[in-house]
């Protein structure tokens, strides 16, 4: 077990390495010159202007020194927290921006996520084998999975914001309330979160529901399952132990879906003009904000990071072949 | 052998209709565009027009024609889907490949790599190598959407290949003196090329998603016109508020269609290649 979680957090400093590497490289490496597209943002149009401007943000990209020293600044100055400054919310240091973001992005992600595979996982076991449960489960689910997630949030937000008029559409609460405890607040707050909410889960739950249906598929097909029956065992007990055996790839399906998951809140969030990470990736993208950009960028690396390793631990409680070294997952 | 999968894959109703839904697709993406002498953006008739015979889905506020739009982003979806599917499933057959077959430090350092892009969030790594590129093309999109894919292509062919590798045809053409490309080539690819396709499909639906979004997100091409950047402009100049169904529904319709007929005939392939599957 020792020698799994090595093996793991190995994996993951590299990848947090490279996320940083690819996060340095990719401004100074790419066709383009971020200082220029800044300074014709600027629109600028005395030349000793642009000249002065063009030496501040080189010194502030550092973009003078030679390459190594470059390299190694950016890793002192992320060690300190320092991720540059917002251009888009002039002053304020781009690690407030996100710090203040995350929160609404928890809030969506990790309740879908977790809701969407309880439910998706129950749903499809309960589906597989079971004659016209199956035959409808089964379309439904793949136009849902099929579906983008941005789509699915701009038809729940048309229908159910804009013409039945139950939902609000845009924020995170309503534009005439404070940032309070109070009731009417969070009565807000938990209207504003329901329709992304809603798209995320939908989609996700579609997806998990057609795994677990074709895994119980696979294991009632089973010696043991056969072995079971042919005891005289109920169909509830045997469908318990598929259950259980069937449960260990969604875990690990779990953490292969997290980009893909993450990917989904980012767009929803700016279907509903969300207050999350999605929603600044956006406003950094239209105010060519690369600081804000790029740190975002790490934040959410950082965040993946630490949900895989949280399923791998998971993992390790459900797989009792993981604690003795007996193999199971990889 | 041939004409028994033959078989099956005809009545087999999963395939037959995701096959059908495609091939439409497929057929309005190619022929579409040849009945406008306008292009997909051009400003050709009243703004905001419902749906009606001259414009069929109708035209977006500035009085472009969302079916022209819609036939050319079918093209543009397809395009994305097919060379960044092909890419990441190049690079994933080529890493799973090596690695399940070679074995020993290369499959260690394979392994690994493949384990390093698997965890980075595809999309987000997508958002900062386009955000700084400035002139961005459905050809770049797609090589580094396929550059980003292919993990866990990797990994599911490389556990493949291990199965393979040691069965006693492939000892044989070891002991023969064949060379390894060749073995690999001949001896194991063969033996799973119905996985590869699968694979290959999967990737190609997986891809229009992610182009889908990069587009949204307002980092599709900076020319012309795709599914997804019809939905970021739907979205952009608030179709959703001044109840324009029609220039935000067809293309998301669109996708949904397209990755949802793929996924379906996967799992129609599934069985023709599986007897196990087959419907009892």
């Amino acid at each position: 077990m020792r020698r799994y979680f090595g093996r793991k957090l190995l994996i993951y400093g590299l990848t947090f390495f490279v996320a940083v590497t690819i996060n340095w490289m990719i401004p100074r490496f790419m066709p383009g010159d971020p200082v220029q597209s800044m300074l014709s943002r600027a629109n600028v149009a005395q030349p000793a202007a642009v000249e002065a401007m063009r030496a501040h943000y080189t010194a502030m990209f550092g973009l003078d020194l030679p390459l190594w020293q470059q390299y190694l600044n950016f890793w002192g100055s992320l060690l300190k927290g320092d991720l540059g400054i917002s251009i888009w919310l002039f002053p304020t240091p781009v690690s407030d921006v996100i710090v203040r973001a995350v929160p609404y992005t928890l809030g969506l992600l990790i309740p879908s996520i977790l809701l969407s595979w309880f439910a998706g996982n129950r749903f499809g076991a309960f589906a597989a084998r079971r004659k016209w449960l199956d035959n409808s489960v089964l379309p439904i689910g793949y136009v849902l999975t099929a579906t983008p997630y941005m789509w699915l949030a701009i038809l729940l937000a048309w229908a159910l914001g804009i013409v039945a008029g139950i939902f609000p559409v845009a924020g995170a609460y309503g534009f005439d309330l404070q940032a309070s405890w109070s009731w009417t607040f969070l009565g807000s707050l938990a209207q504003h979160w329901f329709l992304p909410f809603a798209s995320l889960f939908l989609v996700a739950f579609g997806g998990w529901a057609i795994g677990m249906r074709n895994m119980i598929i696979y294991e009632l097909e089973a010696d043991y399952v056969n072995y079971l029956r042919a005891l005289g065992a109920p169909t509830r007990l045997v469908r318990r132990y598929a259950f259980r055996n069937a449960i260990l790839p969604q875990v690990t399906g779990l953490a292969l879906q997290l980009g893909v998951l993450v990917a989904g809140a980012l767009v929803t969030e700016i279907v509903f003009s969300y207050p999350g990470l999605g929603h600044l990736i956006l406003q950094a993208i239209q105010n060519q904000d690369f600081f804000l950009l790029q740190g975002t960028f790490l934040f959410i690396v950082i965040g993946v990071l630490i949900a895989n390793f949280i399923i791998d631990v998971a993992y390790v409680l459900v797989d009792p072949r993981t604690r003795t070294g007996m193999g199971g997952a990889a | 052998m041939r004409n028994e999968a033959l078989h099956f894959a005809l009545r087999n109703r999963k395939l037959v209709v995701g096959t059908v839904v495609i091939a439409v697709f497929l057929v309005a993406g190619l022929a579409g565009p040849l009945m406008f002498d306008h292009g997909p953006n051009d400003y050709v008739g009243p703004a905001m027009a419902p749906p009606s015979g001259e414009f069929w889905f109708g035209t977006t506020t500035f009085g472009q024609d969302v079916f022209a739009q819609f036939v050319y982003g079918l093209r543009a979806t397809f395009l994305v889907g097919v060379l960044g599917g092909v890419l990441a499933a190049a690079v994933g057959m080529v890493v799973g490949f090596v690695a399940g077959y070679r074995g020993g430090w290369v499959d260690e350092l394979l392994n690994m790599l493949t384990n390093i892009v698997l965890v980075l969030p595809a999309l987000v790594v997508l958002l900062i190598i386009n955000a700084y590129l400035g002139v961005r093309s459905i050809g770049v999109q797609a090589l580094f959407i396929g550059l980003t894919s292919w993990p866990w292509a990797a990994r599911a062919i490389r556990a493949q290949t291990f199965s393979l590798r040691s069965r006693d045809f492939v000892d044989l053409a070891r002991l023969s003196g064949v060379r390894t490309p060749k073995i690999i080539l001949r001896e194991i690819a063969p033996n799973m090329s119905s996985y590869l396709f699968l694979t290959f499909i999967l990737l190609f639906g997986s891809a229009i998603l992610v182009a889908a979004s990069l587009d949204f997100i307002g980092l599709g091409p900076t020319q012309g016109v795709s599914l997804g950047l019809m939905l970021n402009n739907a979205a952009r100049w608030s179709a959703l508020q001044l109840g324009l169904w029609w220039w935000f529904i067809p293309p998301g319709a669109g996708i949904t269609a397209i990755v949802g007929a793929l996924y379906v005939m996967n799992v129609g392939l599934d069985e023709v290649f599986n007897p196990k599957l087959r419907e009892m």
